[in-house]
């Protein structure tokens, strides 16, 4: 009995920086309608700063000094980084400031490494609290009950400063109507600024109130978005107190989860969030969000099919490409094979997102789950390689049938951080089932068959099944289905109004999207031959993301571009520097900031701009570039 | 009157909010081919009822009975396969779609074809989606991106999409909200003509009392959520209660009047 207790005081001490950083990232959502994806980043930056200030600084007053110094010198970093970068965004759309704050995050964790290097570093205890309290028998650390008391504190705080000041209430009424604030004579800058503020000093606070239980490490930023991002599509996202139970009720299941699924205790916590969103789809605490925020998008260009024309190019670019063999070398046939991979990758990514306005971010789940699929039937079944690539992403569709049905309730920014918190949980379940995915390890030796061997013939086939998966696509989009689907997203209302059922056709292409992922992932299966749990990574989730974004979302098929241009960049770029991290998050903060439209989008733009100087009434090109290399 | 069909029969519609009567004991009848006008100030309930025909909102107590069906309880596009098309007071249209795409879409889901992951939409039912851009006026446009029509146009192109599963009822939410005075006239004949020619029965709600006038066979006055009067225009007109209640001093008559009309 005392071990269940102080089992769930162990939940409760942990629940108080969850609660720290998720009612943070609430706040900001509620006045800016950001959904910070950098707030893990703030919290990491808070831990690091202050593992250095209380290493550096004396006695009790240093200790706790330091603390509270490294939260508002990591505030500071906020209010630079909402001065300089996103008050340029504000007015994108919800899917492009998830990205610049993702990027941002990508940032941080070289800096990080760069600054304290890659090691853990274990911090001091706390002064006053090193000691443990004994309980019938079972100690529990007296930091512990420190930040039990902490959680209920800081909410007493909070309740009073948004009840109680001046500055509460504008920012409750900001998060009900901001435009009517600003109508009012409010200065929206400023009070943006100081939320954010306030949002990120909680961050890193929740960061540096860490550093005598844990470990400060590179990768705690993704560990605890991830876990926030449950706790408010648990609690309600814009709820400090939805925030404050979520973050009770994650952090208990996570304490008697382990007791109950030793292996994958997060699937407990998968189940209540699965009941929660289907009950109350909106959060414990959370209101229904008005009709979701239109994004009016940046072009009003109506796709079109392919001409006669640029169908020829089409094949013309694909014959080209068949044609690497003859002069690249085993070298530039991998690379190219990989290419081809992400570029069936990146265009399921690109129709769930364009065609269907669902911004996943954890697409990896699926492209993951296909390369299992075929670990799996490879090395357990046996089966040949034929029946392997055909049946191997039906775990991908599997994956995607059973989360898309939760995902599709929610839109926008909850559908992202639905799906990336389902892509976590198929990650912790690969890295921690070790008997049946051999975990960290992988699974080894899945090679292709003698056919499809050589570097020649294994791009030939990555090839010849990208211009299958591109082709069916593009056919899909063009179908009556695929008009359904973005009727869907241009107007729930007129789309229900006219008899479409928008749920199951989101649904459907959620299916869909995630089988074609699952297909790339088969085949980076052979391509690596191995598997391994960050094939399902956040990473590579954003790594889709990156394509699609570069390409263009608003085109019909900017993706293919996107993945050729990013992989190659990338390949390029993780031979070139140490740094690729730094690069990449600052390569996408760019790309949002200053070129929104992608590569494809950019291109159209031009043309249509050349197109009507010239008065001509053509049919818009979709222009297409294909280098293979 | 009798040998025609009744399209729509509301029985003691009711919904509060808390503790206001938005709706309450709410009875008509709409009969095909019969223009019916939903008039009442702000506030009355207009919208509130219009809400629970089409499916939006689910009412405390109540009948509602379309085409011979049960619709409490049915989602907005259960009720538009019964045959119900619908407008809404602002537009709500695809706007990253061409004209013509807007109709086909609706076309594609009249025709069951939601799922069809083959055919091409662009060649969808090209000819009948022309014919009903055609008789809202909006054949000239078809091939024109929807983002980039003017209101007066949008709202014909959202008439359109509502005929496109041959609705044998149309509920209309302010049709000519926001419109110049001049384009709501002729918005409202050409519902008329097609309302007539094709035996569709129309329940419009509007603030404008020369549309409503001019138009509605019929008129039910809405005040606090409950019916007043019902009756032709004339009758309407002539009652007493109504004048007091809803057209006050008769100002809302006066021309000059009009543009304030639809706040």
């Amino acid at each position: 009995m005392a071990f269940y207790f102080v089992q769930f005081l162990t939940g409760l001490a942990s629940a108080a920086s969850l609660f720290l950083v998720a009612s943070g990232l609430s706040i900001i959502f509620g006045v800016t309608r950001i959904v910070n994806f950098a707030h893990g980043a703030f919290y990491m930056l808070g831990a690091y700063i202050a593992f250095t200030l209380t290493e550096r600084l004396e006695g009790a007053l240093g200790f706790w000094g330091g603390i509270v110094v490294a939260a508002l010198v990591v505030a500071v970093v906020g209010v630079l980084v909402e001065m300089v970068l996103l008050r340029r965004i504000y007015h994108s759309p919800e899917l492009f400031q998830l990205l610049a704050t993702f990027g941002l995050t990508l940032m941080v964790q070289d800096i990080v490494v760069l600054i304290w290097g890659p090691d853990d570093l274990l911090g001091r205890r706390a002064p006053g609290f090193k000691g443990a309290v004994d309980f019938f028998g079972q100690n529990i650390p007296s930091y512990d009950l420190f930040l039990i008391v902490l959680g209920p504190v800081v909410l007493g705080i909070l309740w009073l400063l948004f009840q109680r000041t001046r500055w509460g209430v504008l920012v409750r009424a900001a998060t009900q109507d901001r435009d009517m604030v600003a109508a009012l004579g409010v200065n929206q800058k400023w009070l943006f600024t100081s939320v954010f503020a306030v949002g990120v000093f909680l961050a890193a606070l929740g960061g540096a109130l860490q550093i005598p239980r844990d470990a400060v490490h590179h990768a705690m930023d993704l560990r605890i978005i991830v876990e926030v991002f449950v706790v408010v599509v648990i609690g309600g996202l814009g709820s400090i107190i939805g925030a404050f139970v979520a973050a009770v009720l994650v952090s208990e299941l996570n304490a008697f989860g382990i007791l109950i699924f030793p292996k994958i205790s997060i699937i407990l916590v998968f189940l209540v969030m699965a009941v929660v969103l289907i009950v109350r789809p909106w959060g414990l605490f959370g209101k229904p969000e008005a009709p979701a925020r239109r994004t009016p998008g940046l072009t009003v260009n109506p796709w079109r099919p392919w001409t006669s024309n640029e169908r020829l190019a089409a094949v013309g670019a694909l014959i080209v490409a068949a044609a690497l063999p003859l002069f690249g070398g085993n070298y530039a046939l991998t690379v190219a094979s990989e290419i081809a991979i992400f570029v069936i990758f990146a265009v399921s990514l690109h129709f769930l997102m364009s065609v269907g306005g669902l911004a996943s971010f954890g697409h990896a789940a699926y492209f993951g789950l296909g390369a299992y699929g075929v670990a799996f039937l490879a090395k357990f079944a046996g089966l040949p390689m034929i029946a392997c690539l055909l049946l191997g992403p039906l775990l991908g569709l599997a994956g995607a049938a059973v989360f898309g049905f939760f995902a599709v309730q929610l839109s926008g920014v909850y559908f992202a951080m639905l799906t990336l918190a389902f892509a976590q949980i198929v990650w912790s379940i690969a890295f921690q089932w070790v008997a049946v995915t051999g975990g960290d390890n992988g699974i080894l030796g899945v090679w292709p068959e003698k056919w499809a061997a050589s570097p020649s013939h294994f791009y030939w086939l990555s090839l010849g099944i990208a211009a299958l998966a591109v082709m069916i696509l593009r056919i899909i989009v063009f179908s009556p289905f695929g008009f359904a689907l973005r009727a869907t997203r241009d107007s729930p209302l007129r789309s229900e109004a006219v008899g479409i059922n928008g749920k199951r056709i989101q649904w459907t292409a959620f299916v869909i999207a995630g089988t074609v992922a699952g297909l790339a992932g088969a085949l980076f299966a052979y391509l690596k031959g191995s598997v391994f749990p960050d094939n399902m990574g956040i990473s590579l989730s954003v790594d889709a993301l990156v394509m699609v974004l570069l390409g263009g979302v608003e085109t019909v098929f900017g993706g293919v571009v996107g993945a050729i241009v990013y992989k190659a960049l990338n390949i390029w770029l993780v031979s070139q520097t140490e740094l690729s991290k730094l690069v990449l998050g600052a390569f996408i903060v760019l790309i949002v900031v200053a070129f929104p439209k992608g590569i494809v989008g950019t291109l159209e733009s031009i043309i249509s701009r050349r197109r009507k100087s010239s008065s001509s009434h053509q049919p818009l090109l979709t222009s297409r570039i294909e280098t293979a290399e | 009157m009798s040998m025609v069909p009744t399209l729509l029969s509301v029985e003691g519609l009711t919904k509060s909010y808390g503790g206001v009567h938005a709706v309450r004991g709410v009875s008509f009848e709409l009969r095909a081919g019969e223009i019916l006008a939903l008039i009442g100030p702000n506030g009355a309930g207009k919208s509130t009822c219009f809400d629970m025909l089409n499916g939006q909102n689910i009412p405390d107590s109540g009948r509602i009975t379309i085409l011979g069906e049960e619709t409490v309880g049915k989602k907005p596009r259960a009720i538009w396969r019964l045959g119900v098309g619908r407008t809404f007071q602002i537009t709500a249209t695809f706007p990253t779609m061409t004209v013509r795409e807007n109709v086909q879409v609706a076309l594609v889901s009249h025709r069951h074809q939601l799922f069809n992951l083959w055919s091409s939409t662009p060649h969808f039912a090209r000819e009948e989606a022309g014919r009903l851009l055609d008789l809202v006026g909006m054949g000239a446009y078809a091939e024109r991106p929807c983002g980039e029509l003017a209101y007066g146009d949008l709202k014909r192109l959202e008439l359109a999409i509502a005929l496109a599963n041959q609705p044998k009822l149309l509920l209309m939410d302010e049709p000519t909200a926001g419109m110049a005075p001049r384009e709501r006239i002729d918005l409202m004949r050409l519902t008329a003509t097609i309302a007539r020619e094709q035996s569709i029965g129309v329940l419009f709600t509007e603030h404008d009392m020369d549309v409503v006038f001019e138009h509605a066979d019929r008129i039910l006055v809405l005040n606090r959520g409950s019916l007043i009067a019902e009756g032709s225009p004339e009758e309407v007109r002539g009652n007493a209660q109504v004048r007091a209640i809803y057209l006050g001093e008769g100002l809302v008559y006066d021309a000059r009047h009009r543009d304030g009309a639809h706040a």
